[in-house]
């Protein structure tokens, strides 16, 4: 069996580095729409992260928390789109 | 044998997420950043979840671990709403980019350049002929 703590402590540091440039980038980001993508790629990353924690410590509330997080980013993500568009809902 | 499998497939999906934040720093524009910010999530999150399903359905097979089998389930959910919910998004953004003046870099031909302005332009006299009967 896998020592949980310590190899998954790699893959939540990679994971950490690759959201930090997806910060960069929401920081950077000339126009909205460049953050708006660093913000999608952040969500994605958390929620990823979510499922390996809760899969480390042999916890599966926190699985249950990736799923409605999952669920609450995408609707976020379509209502910054549609005040970008500018567009009547 | 299980715990080589489990190694490959994070391996896999650590380094598609690695790419993914490259991407974002290196492309010189809104469409490619989005190529590489989605599409490159999307399929390390596969590899990465698949591992955490393959786990635990070894822990419940193997090891009699009920829980295992809990893990694997919500796994699953977790990973189809990721599926479903990802490449939705990317195209709602791709197309708010494109319906608020962001244009590609160094593009020479722009297919989309008259239909969606003419889209939105048909609409609002439709609107508005119909409140006025």
């Amino acid at each position: 069996m896998i020592e949980l703590s310590n190899e998954y402590l790699i893959v939540f540091l990679a994971l950490i580095i690759c959201s930090i440039m997806a910060i960069i980038r929401v920081i950077r980001g000339p126009t909205a729409p460049d953050r708006l993508v660093g913000l999608d790629t952040i969500n994605t990353i958390v929620i990823v992260l979510m499922v390996i924690f809760g899969a480390a410590t042999n916890q599966v509330i926190i699985i249950d928390v990736a799923i409605v997080y999952a669920l609450l980013s995408f609707i976020s993500t379509l209502f910054i789109t549609k005040y970008l568009e500018g567009g009547d809902f | 044998m299980f715990d080589i499998i489990v190694y490959i497939l994070l391996g896999i999906g650590v380094f598609f997420n690695l790419l993914a934040g490259i991407g974002l720093l290196r492309f010189p524009d809104v469409y490619t950043r989005l190529h590489a910010g989605t599409k490159c999530t999307t399929f390390g999150s596969i590899f990465i979840i698949g591992s955490v399903i393959l786990l635990g359905l070894k822990n419940w097979w193997f090891d009699t671990d009920v829980n295992g089998s809990v893990i694997a389930i919500h796994s699953i959910f977790a990973l189809a709403a990721i599926l479903i919910t990802n490449p939705t998004g990317a195209h709602a953004i791709a197309r708010a980019a494109h319906r608020s003046g962001v244009k590609p870099f160094g593009a020479v031909v722009d297919d989309l350049q008259n239909k969606t302005v003419k889209k939105t332009e048909k609409k609002k006299p439709a609107k508005n002929k119909e409140a006025k009967k």
